[in-house]
């Protein structure tokens, strides 16, 4: 797959595969897409190793863009990004957007061949000024 | 009296990890109201699923050397934690053992803590007066380098972590409420300020 990944990482499982439908609708199989999100008990939270296992997942020479919902998804993704190391890493970014809006959008812009850069610009728009 | 200045050699790795697992699921429920009040409520449990999982692998941990056996804690924290806190924890071990030599004195702990802090700052991109544990992690840094015994270092810890109660938080979920965060101790400072007494009980167990 020649189109950027998307990664959906949230709190919660059912916000994450909620998002993941909505990209889903929106872009088909245009885009590779993985979700996660829990901790390991099944609760809220997010896990590094599942974190990684998604970006396996979705992952593309284009590179993937991770949206995230709250700090603790944020510093999880961070980590296993670092985790999962160069190459890989530099072309792994993590956006700074709301999570459906960012990944709707950052999705239907990788759906269209764009590079990483533009997929997390797009993104990006959508940030709180 | 001061903790011994030469090597500190031999350090019981099983004793320090059955301590921080044990302190650790002692204080949780207190950890989870410490959140509760300012968080998500999910520290205790996050703390202690990561310590338990530490313990799961004593028997391996013990036959590594210090700095193998500190790395391999930090990235067994940052896997089954579940919560900002597995990175940050975790970090500040893994930087640990990248930092420490396998038979550290006072001087080289002293350094190894401080660019253990750096990282976890940098990973929480956070700094000293934001109410987190970076607010215990810096005192207790002074309190090695100054060469305290190992109980006063703990005590300045327990000290850092209630000076945390007026502090509005800025980052993290708590920064969420705003001024509402001031007057509740923060749940991060206090699990530092507890490791920090189990790792002290550890090396200096007192009478």
């Amino acid at each position: 797959m020649k189109n950027v990944g998307i990664v959906i990482v949230s709190h919660s499982p059912k916000i994450a595969e909620g998002t993941a439908d909505m990209v889903r609708q929106m872009v088909g199989e245009e885009v590779p897409l993985a979700w996660c999100g829990g901790n390991p008990d099944g609760g809220l939270g997010t896990q590094v190793g599942a974190i990684m296992e998604a970006i396996e997942k979705a992952w593309s020479e284009a590179g993937v863009a991770i949206l995230v919902d709250l700090g603790g998804a944020e510093t999880n993704s961070e980590m296993a990004v670092e985790m999962i190391g160069e190459p890989r890493a530099s072309r792994i970014v993590i956006c700074n957007a709301p999570i459906v809006e960012g990944a709707v959008m950052a999705a239907t812009e990788a759906s269209g061949g764009a590079s990483l850069k533009e997929v997390v610009a797009t993104a990006h728009e959508l940030a709180p000024a | 009296m001061t903790m011994n200045t030469a090597a500190m050699t031999g350090i019981d790795l099983k004793a320090l990890i059955t301590e921080l697992a044990d302190t650790i699921a002692a204080h949780a429920d207190e950890l989870t109201a410490l959140d509760r009040a300012i968080g998500d409520g999910d520290h205790g449990l996050n703390m202690k699923r990561g310590f338990e999982a530490v313990r799961a692998e004593t028997a391996a941990l013990a036959e590594k050397p210090l700095p193998e056996a500190l790395k391999a804690i930090g990235t067994k924290l940052v896997m089954t934690v579940g919560g900002a806190s597995g990175p940050l924890f975790g970090t500040l071990f893994m930087t640990l053992g990248k930092e420490l030599p396998a038979e550290p004195d006072r001087a080289e702990l002293a350094a190894a803590l401080a660019k253990s802090i750096d990282a976890v700052a940098a990973r929480g991109k956070s700094q000293a007066g934001q109410k987190t544990m970076l607010d215990v992690l810096y005192p207790v840094q002074c309190a090695v380098a100054e060469g305290k015994s190992a109980d006063e270092v703990a005590a300045a810890a327990d000290a850092a972590a209630e000076a945390t109660k007026p502090m509005k938080a800025i980052r993290g979920r708590a920064s969420f409420l705003g001024d509402r965060s001031i007057g509740h101790m923060d749940p991060g400072a206090r699990s530092a300020a507890l490791i920090t007494r189990a790792i002290a009980e550890t090396l200096e167990p007192s009478a």
